[in-house]
Formats: structure tokens, sequence, C-alpha cells
């Protein structure tokens, strides 16, 4: 029994030098450590963002990186949990690895965000930057925000500003259905902060929220909708949530629009289909159209090089120019030092990939990014995920429109 | 009014659909006295086979062979999986069923991808049955209501009717009297698995374009179906019966209710204003707390009467 | 008396090996340890807590609880609610003591459902625990006051109060504060096996009706088992919130139940130490081995499949198993044997994990563009050569593993026999 103790014991310690004990040699990359679940119910998402990254890393490589050497991605998964993502943390600080960026979950954001800022004042020789590409949650910029995190994705507040703004003069009556957890219900709260302030003359004829992944029949809620007169349903669901709403609604018949703030993420067109002709509106980063309605040749040859490799879409151009923007802050800061790296990103403005502006601002390191609002219709040069259906834009907000106040109070390093 | 009929419609189909994912789930569990923690994964592999064949083949046959399968690979884990492991007690069995959950996640996402299926209702069934104050009501849901009611009846007839059915009524309530009596036990156990198998995958063949075919449905649906389970009863088609319908209709209608606990203490003239933990229990409105009542019902039940509602013996 | 001191210098020993093993991974360079392993130290004394006070529901009492994790969650997020107060200057007391209010939460809560749900017993009971957990689970994302949302609740761990003058800075000061309080409560659960209560309990799992006829009630047994469990889950659940330093709805949600289930079935639940040694392994799978393979839950799925099967009374019952035979001193006969089963042991698997790795290279990590890499070498997923010798590996080694195995149980069997006929003979000496 000893004897099997002991192998166990020595088993663990051959394990943990495999893992920890790699050499700290000179490194000829830069790396980025990558957070997100790979594994169980939510690997979709990582894995849908790992075939995005493969690109754009390639891309940017391409173009020849930062000071002269190339990005490399190192990926761990979290599994969509907080105290496996903060193991991660520790695993990329013990490599030191500068970077850790994180795109799935505002539970692991908010983990992320404090874990790196006490990281960071305690081991003040071996500083990570947490470059968030998609905890939406709006408090992660405001009441949460710290110096050593920066959103490279527009907040829900900001979505929700260029959503009402999109909506139509003659929609006087919307239904408000959310999920029932921080994201749904800070969708729920900045929509009708967006709807007093923009559109006073609509009337909010339902307002709920819904257990989140819990619904197997929408119908109830069809008939709720139907009862109360509305227009238009402005949701935040996503995937299963919004899927199963929409059918429920086409299958009762139900004439409504679907103001939505995410149909277009990975496996939404592909799940709703023709059921959203015309009347399925979403919010989103990017699409295949966008560089179409621009007229700038580059990115549509980007989009139909992605297209003829992939069977889902790009949409995620913040991640692209989130990468810029680093490769940027690099050169200017010399080093991938974070706290000069930090610095030079700080107000940095940049142009995308169709040319419009992005800033990062320094008040609460949120990006300030133009936000498309685009309706599923047929009327489109390229459609999504061979649905024979695409988003085709209704209306742009810039990143000038989207620059909201901030209640961000950062404590700042001292030097 | 019109919402109570809408619902009740919506809430029987839903029901029904739970009944033939429970009734497999009451028939294993009640033998051989396994909590199958598999049975909603063979609900996720019965959609994403209905979705395969339905590609070549078409939909009718898909509704066919996809359960078929269902069944013979429900009789291959209970002949070379469950049956080994059946001596070393429940916990075992039921640990080994958690295993399988693992690993048919995983191969399902290696097989299919990770992304949703395009399975959708046959373009034959996909128009309006008849419409109810306005709101239509779709053929397909008729069409899933069909099947399940075809289904109860088949497996009512094959219970009452025939010689297995009632040996494994038998060995239902009376599991060592039956093997006593000389009955092939293991043969039925391996029957009884198989057919609870084959009725998940119908059911994931009807629910898989109902509803999402995604790697995460078996997840989605696996907990209601263990609350049907246990609120019927053990031992009781009828008693899951009647649970899978309570709990469609519950379901439903729970949504349709705004008022919260508050609402029931002001006529006692209790109002709150302050704003921590209680106050925000007490103002959940009953419709945001739908989906859990369910499980609140089954500590119920079983806080009072532990065999559940029509249960011939205790759990 | 021999057998006693032989097992608490194991213990001994085991205690010194988790003193020294921080020190292994210390990097003289930077000097810093390495903050992963630390973790994963850390990770792995807060699940043995969790994984024991499982076991002594499980194991002891025989009560299959599925909403453990409540109380886990439930010391945790209180934990982060205590640590807040105190450092707001709320709340006088040094860290060292904290965990126990954490625990003091568990229990707290755990009288209360367990009130509810010890009436019952058997699958009424699991399924009682079930709904709770689950309602627990959604409520604690509803709920924004105590739990935090999905964002949960964080806090800072240095108070800069302690008995010992530590700042909690580094993780290696928290990995000896979790070690401590790792061996306190593994201790005390230790002895509350020894105590009537824990006999009492093993009364109950073994014969209900007898327990009662002895003028126990077996409820109040049960009560008292799980709500003491309800106790050092909440422990366990503070060393959490006090490594992490943030407690979210994960902290209580149904998978970390199921984990505990799983790691003290795993390690075995028959033996005290066994949820330990399933502790620490399913920790291995989890932040280990899921570092190099997304498909680690299937590994985790066939582990379990496979204990199940082969191995029921878990890895500390494979071990107890040898224990006459090492009494005996001829545990050396059983060598060879063992290395014979070894081989295609080691090929049986290397081949199933080579092919589940190929698939999920071919599926979906190509599209990802990760390349499979084993020692240096690219492999092609496309070509046949891997295909085949993974597949050759797979079946090779099973029928070559069916064949040693059946030669391992012969000579097993022998020992077996020898030793009771060994045993009969020096009964009948004695007689």
């Amino acid at each position: 029994m000893t004897k099997s103790l002991c192998r166990l014991f020595c088993g663990v310690a051959v394990l943990g030098l495999l893992f920890a004990g790699r050499p700290a040699t000179a490194e000829d990359t830069i790396k980025i450590g990558y957070v997100d679940p790979f594994s169980g119910p939510f690997a979709s998402g990582g894995d849908e963002f790992l075939k995005i990254f493969k690109v754009l890393f390639d891309r940017q490589n391409a173009k020849g990186g930062a000071l002269g050497k190339k990005f490399e991605l190192v990926p761990f998964d979290d599994k969509l949990q907080p105290a496996e993502a903060l193991i991660a943390l520790k695993n990329i600080t013990d490599q030191n690895i500068p970077f850790i960026m994180q795109c799935t979950g505002s539970n692991v954001g908010a983990a992320l965000i404090d874990g790196v800022s006490k990281h960071n004042a305690r081991n003040p020789d071996n500083r990570v930057l947490y470059l968030n590409c998609g905890a939406l949650a709006t408090e992660l910029t405001n009441e949460k925000c710290d110096f050593w995190q920066f959103r490279f994705a527009g907040n829900v507040e900001m979505r929700a500003a260029a959503r009402i703004k999109s909506l139509p003069k003659d929609v006087t009556k919307v239904y408000l259905l959310n999920q029932d957890y921080l994201f749904g219900q800070s969708i729920q709260h900045d929509t009708k902060k967006w709807l007093e302030k923009l559109r006073p003359d609509i009337q909010i004829v339902g307002d709920e929220l819904m257990p989140f992944g819990k619904v197997q029949d929408f119908s109830s809620y069809v008939t709720k909708i139907k009862a109360s007169g509305a227009q238009s349903v402005l949701t935040g669901n996503y995937n299963r949530d919004l899927n199963l709403l929409i059918k429920a609604a086409v299958d009762a018949g139900l004439d409504v629009r679907f103001d939505t703030y995410l149909a277009h993420l990975i496996g939404g067109p592909t799940a709703i289909g023709a059921a959203g002709e015309n009347r399925l509106t979403s919010v989103y980063e990017y699409s295949g159209n966008v560089p179409v309605d621009l007229k700038v040749a580059d990115a549509e040859k980007f989009g139909t090089d992605w297209r003829s490799s992939h069977e889902t879409d790009f949409s995620t151009l913040n991640f692209m120019t989130m990468l810029d923007m680093l490769a940027k802050a690099i050169d200017k800061a010399g080093s991938t030092d974070a706290l000069k790296v930090a610095l030079a990103l700080e107000d940095m403005h940049t142009k995308d990939m169709v040319g419009q502006e992005n800033i990062m601002r320094k008040e609460d390191h949120q990006l300030l990014m133009p936000y498309y609002v685009g309706v599923f219709s047929k009327d489109v040069k390229y459609d999504s995920e061979h649905t024979g259906f695409g988003w085709k834009t209704v209306m742009t907000a810039s990143a000038a429109e989207l620059t909201l106040p901030t209640v961000c109070k950062m404590k700042r390093p001292a030097s | 009014m019109e919402i109570v009929l809408i619902s009740l419609l919506n809430g029987l189909v839903y029901g029904m659909l739970l009944f033939m994912l429970a009734s497999g789930l009451t028939l294993i569990f009640s033998m051989m006295g396994v909590l199958n923690f598999a049975h909603a994964s063979i609900y996720m592999i019965g959609a994403y086979l209905a979705f395969t064949v339905s590609q070549v083949l078409g939909f009718f046959p898909a509704l066919i062979i996809a359960p078929i399968l269902c069944g013979l690979l429900g009789a291959a884990i209970e002949i070379y999986g469950l049956r080994r492991v059946h001596h070393n007690g429940h916990i075992a069995e039921l640990l080994f069923t958690f295993g399988l959950v693992f690993i048919i996640q995983r191969g399902v996402q290696m097989t299919w991808g990770m992304l949703p299926m395009a399975y959708r209702v046959p373009a034959i069934l996909d128009f309006p049955l008849f419409t109810v104050y306005g709101a239509n009501f779709p053929a397909y849901r008729g069409f899933m209501l069909l099947i399940s009611a075809g289904m109860l009846l088949a497996t009512w007839l094959l219970l009452k009717k025939t010689r297995i059915g009632l040996i494994i009524q038998a060995a239902l309530t009376h599991p060592q009297m039956a093997s006593s009596l000389g009955h092939n036990v293991p043969m039925v156990f391996t029957i009884v698995f198989a057919g609870g198998c084959l009725l998940a995958g119908l059911a994931g063949v009807i629910g898989g374009n109902y509803q999402t075919t995604e790697p995460g449905m078996a997840e989605a649906m696996g907990p209601i179906v263990f609350v049907v389970v246990v609120f019927g009863g053990l031992g009781s088609l009828a008693g899951c019966f009647i649970a899978s319908i309570v709990m469609g209709v519950i379901q439903t209608f729970a949504v349709v209710i705004d008022y919260s606990f508050i609402d029931f203490l002001k006529p006692l003239g209790i109002s709150v204003t302050a704003d921590n933990l209680l106050t925000e229990i007490l103002t959940v409105p009953v419709a945001r707390i739908g989906a859990l009542l369910p499980f609140a019902m089954m500590i119920l039940i079983l806080l009072f009467r532990p065999r559940g509602l029509l249960g011939t013996r205790d759990t | 008396m021999n057998g006693a001191f032989g097992k608490s210098w194991l213990w001994i020993a085991a205690v010194a090996f988790a003193l020294l093993l921080p020190w292994c991974f210390y990097d003289f360079h930077t000097a810093r340890h390495s903050g992963f392993m630390l973790s994963m130290l850390s990770q792995m004394g807060m699940m043995i807590i969790l994984a024991l006070s499982y076991n002594m529901l499980l194991g002891q009492a025989g009560l299959f609880s599925l909403c453990h994790a409540t109380f886990f969650g439930i010391g945790g997020y209180a934990t982060v609610h205590f640590l807040n107060a105190a450092g707001d200057g709320d709340l006088p007391l040094p860290m060292e003591i904290i965990p126990l209010l954490g625990g003091f939460s568990g229990l707290g809560l755990a009288i209360i459902f367990g009130y509810m749900a010890t009436k019952q017993r058997a699958t009424a009971f699991a399924m009682i625990t079930l709904g709770i957990g689950e309602l627990m689970a959604t409520a604690a994302l509803m709920f924004h006051h105590f739990f935090g949302g999905e964002g949960g609740v964080s806090t800072n761990r240095m108070i800069d109060h302690s008995l010992f003058g530590l700042t909690y800075a580094s993780g290696v000061q928290v990995y000896y504060l979790i070690l401590a309080w790792t061996l306190i409560a593994t201790l005390a659960m230790f002895f509350l096996t020894k105590t009537p209560l824990g006999r009492m309990a093993n009364a109950t799992r073994d014969n209900f009706e007898r327990a009662q006829f002895m003028g126990y009630d077996p409820r109040v047994v049960r009560f008292l088992q799980f709500s003491l469990s309800g106790l050092f889950a909440g422990i366990g659940g503070a060393l959490y919130a006090i490594t992490y330093e943030i407690v979210t709805f994960d902290a209580l949600a149904g998978p970390l139940s199921a984990n505990a289930l799983l790691m003290a079935y795993i390690g075995g639940t028959t033996v005290f130490g066994g949820p330990v040694l399933g502790a620490v392994l399913i920790t291995l799978l989890q932040s280990g081995v899921s570092l190099m393979s997304n498909s680690w839950l299937v590994y985790v799925g066939v582990l379990f499949i496979s204990m199940v099967i082969f191995a029921p009374s878990g890895i500390a019952g494979l071990i107890m198993g040898h224990k006459p035979i090492l009494r005996a001193g001829k545990l050396g006969q059983l060598v060879v044997p063992y290395i014979r089963v070894l081989v295609p042991g080691l090929l049986l698997v290397l081949g199933f994990v080579g092919l589940v790795e190929l698939t999920s290279f071919l599926t979906i990590g190509a599209a990802q563009g990760k390349t499979l890499v084993l020692g240096g070498n690219k492999i092609d997923v496309h070509a046949t050569m891997p295909w085949l010798v993974s597949a050759i590996a797979l079946f090779g080694g099973g029928a070559w593993l069916r064949i040693e195995a059946r030669h391992f149980r012969r000579v097993w069997d022998g020992l077996m026999a020898d030793l009771k006929s060994a045993d009969g003979k020096a009964e009948r000496v004695l007689a």
C-alpha cells in the first residue's frame, strides 16, 4: 500500500514537472494565453473562436507580427468555470506569457479581472494583461473596471443603444423577453433605459424574464406575446432559448418582428432558417455583407476566402481589430511588458478592416467600435451558414455614436 | 380564456413528449432499480440519427429506423455493460450510466460537430392544422400527439395482452418472484432496456425538430425526465402518464401567471419597500420560476408521499 | 497494533510529502513557486475535504446525495461575505479561523435541508437532494443580493489579520493554510467514524430495521450525519473562496456535486482514505489532462465505466485487496504477473487514446488549425498508418490482455487459496 501511494505521489510529481517545469528560455514568439471552454456542453463557442483565431493569427503574422516576432496562441480549457480559468491564469503567469485572452462568459470575465488585478499587485515582476474579447456585461467596464483589463467588444449598453436606434418608426408596442441571469437582466435594464431615452413613444406591453436554458416549450410565451398585441419582441436570448422561441412563434402563426441582440451567433441562422425571413434582426460587429455595402474590396476578398474554407460566418471583426491594436501597441511600447503595452493601448485610434474608426477609451478601457443592425433576408450577396438567407444591414451606428458615459473609477498603477 | 385553452393544448403536446421519454425510464427504473442517467443522451442520439437518416431517406423512414437503432444500442449497453455491473449494486449501475453520458456527449460532438443541425419538420406536415382564437395549431404538433398516443396504446396492449408483457408486469412489481418462477429475468431486462431506449429514440426523432438538435439537448431534457418518473411513482405507467401531463401543463401555465408571493400578502396590508434578499425572493413572479416548479413539486410530494403519485412500492 | 502503527506511519509520510511538495516546484531563477502547481495542489486540498465529507454520506451512511456542492458553495459564498466584512474591519477575526465560519454556514443550511431530505432514504432521498441542488443553483443565478448573479461575489483575502502574522499574498501561504485545514477536517472526519454516531451511521446503512430495533432512531442518525457532512463541505467551500477570492454559482452547481460523487466512488467508499485518492486523481485529470486533450471527458467517462465494471470498490479497494498477500510476504510473486498484464494494458490504452485523438483531430481539431504532435513529430491524421497502428494496438492489446488477465487471475486465485489453506492449518495447530 505504501509503495502504491508513493508511486502515485511520484506520478503527481512527474506530471507536475511536465506542466510546470518548462524552462523559461528566450521567447522567439509573442505568446497569448487563450482561455475558453473547449470541452463539455459549451465547447461549441470556444471551438468556433479557435477556428477564427487560427485565420486571424496567420493573417497578423503574415503582416509581420510585432517587434519582428510572430504571435502564438496557447489555448487553455476553462470549461466555463471561473476556478478553472484562474488555474489557467496561474499556468499562464508561470510560463511568463504576458497576455491572457478570454471571450466567453461574464462569470469567467469577472473572475479574471479580479484575479489578474490581484496577481499584478502581488507580483509586480510578472504582470499580465487581460484582453477581454467577449465577456459583455456592462459592469465589467463600469463598476468592476480595472486597469489591467481591455475590453475589445461592445458592452451590453452599446448594443442596446444601437438596437433601439434601429427600431423603425412604425413600431410602437414592444415585448421584452430575456434570460434570467446577469446578461439577460442587464439587457433588460439597458433596453428599457434606451427606450425611455430615444423612443418615449414606444409602449412596453410586456417585460419578462425566463429561466436560462430551462424552458422546453415556448408556446405559452408566444400566446402571451400575441395577447399583448406587441409588434416586436425585443430579446437578448441566444442559442437554444432564441431558436425555440422563434420556432414556437412561427408554429403558432405569430406575426411579429424579432428584434434580437444575438441571433447572428454561430448556429443561430442554421437553427432558425426560413422562419426568420424579413422579421428577424440582430446587432452585430460585422457580417459578410458589410464590405459589399461599404465597397471595400480587400475586406470582401477576406470574406470570400473565409467562406471557401468554413461552414460558418466570420462576424467577429473586433477580434481582428484587437490583434491589430495589440501589435501596434507592442511595437510602440517596444516590449511585451504588460504595463508598457497597456499604456500604449490607451487612447489608441485605429481603422478596422472596412475603414471604420475604433478607439480604445482611456477612462474605462472599453473599445468604442461601430455596430451594425441587419435583417435576415434573401436579398443579400453573401448568405449565412449556407441557409440562403443573410444579414442585410439596415443601420450603422458608428463608434462616435456609441460613445456612452462610464462610471468607471480606475485605480492606475503608480509607475 | 383563450390563453387557458391554448396553454392546455401546448402543455398536452409537451407532456406527451415527456411521457414518451419518461415511460421508458419508468420501465427501466422500476424493473432494474437503475436511474438511467444516459436516457436523455439516447434521446439526443435518436434526434441526430433521425437527422442523418432523413437526409438520405426522408423523414418517415427515419421515424422507424432511428428508434430501432437506438433500441439496438440500448440492448448492447445492457448486455455488454449494465449486466456486468449489476452484481455491484445500484450505485455502480448508476455510475455506469453516468460515465456513458460523458462518452456519448463527446462522441456526438466528434461525429456531428458542435453546432445545431438543420433538422426541420417535413414539408408535408408543415402547415397549420386549425386555428384557436387566431393562434395556429401546427399540424406537426398534432402528429406528435398522434405518435405518442399510438405509442401509449401500443405499450398498453403489449403489457396487457401479450405473454412477455405479463412477465414484464410481474417483474415490475415482484422481480424476485418472477425470477423464482423460472422466467429468464436477464432477458426481460434486456428487452425492457432496449424498449426504453427505443422509446427515447422515438421521442428524439419527433422531439429533435420540435426543439433543436444540438449537443446540449440531452442536458436540457435530463433532469425534468427524472422528476416526472419520481413524481409519478415507481412501477406505475399510469402515474408516469399523469405526472408527464401535469408537469407539461404546469410548465406552460406557470408562464401565464404574473403574480408573486407579495401579491398574496397585499390584501393583508403587507407591502415591501426594502431591497434585500428576502424582498427579492418575495417579489419574483411565478412566471419567472415556472421551469423550477417541477423540482419544487417533486420535493413536496416526496416529503409526504415517498412512493410518488401512484407508486406501488417505496422507491 | 502493528497494523495501526503502519497506517499512521503512512499518514505521517503523506503529510510530510504534502508539506514538501511545493518546494519541488520552486524555480530558483525567479525565486517563485509554480503558481499552477500550487493552485492545483490547493484545489486538491479542498476537493479532498469535499470528497471525504461526501463519503460521510455515501460510504458511511449509505445516503446517495446529489446536492453536496450546495453546502460547499454556501460555505464559499458565506466566506466571501465574511472576508469582505473582515476587510472592512467589521469582523475582528484572524484569517485562520474564517474557514470555520464557512463550515458553520454549510452546517446551518445542511440542518435545514437535512431536516427535509433525511426523512426519506434511498431513491426518494436522492431525488429530493437533486431537486434541492437544482433549486439552489438556479436561485444563485437569479438573486443578486447574496449570490451576486453570474459574476459572483469577489473578495480580497489580504485582510491583514492573522494569528501568525501572515499576509496570504502568495500562493504558498494559502497552500499551507489549506493543508492545515485539510488535515484538521480529515482528522475530525476520521475520529467521527470512531464515535457512536459514526458506528450507528454504518449500522443504518447496513441494516436499517435492526438499527431501529436497537433503540436508535435512524432518522436522527442520518440527520446528524448529513448536517455534519454539510459542516465539512462548508469548510471546503471556505477554502475555495480563500484560494480563488471569488465565488460564482459554479461552486454550488450540479457538476461539482457530480464530481464529489465521482471522486468518492473512484477512490473507494469502503476505505476511509479512499476519497482522498479519488480527489487527487480527478483533479489531476481535470486540471492536468485537460491541458493536453480536449477529449478528456471521454477518458473520464471510460475510466469511470471501467472502474465500475472491474473495480467497484475503487482504487483504495484494489490496494486493500493486496493486504493479505502482503501480510503473507508473497507480494513478490505478483510482480511478474503484474508486468505481464501491464504491457498489453498499456498497449490497449495507447491504442484507445490514439483512436480518440485521431478522430477528434480529424473532425474538430483540424478546423481549429491544430496539428497532432507526438514526440516532436507531426502526425498526419489523414494517413492510414497512424489509424492502423492505433487500431492494432487497441484490438491486439485487448486480445493479449484477455489472455494475460486470465493468467493473472489464476496466479491470484492460487495465492488466495494458499493463504486460506495456510490460515486453516494455523487454526488447526492452535486448536
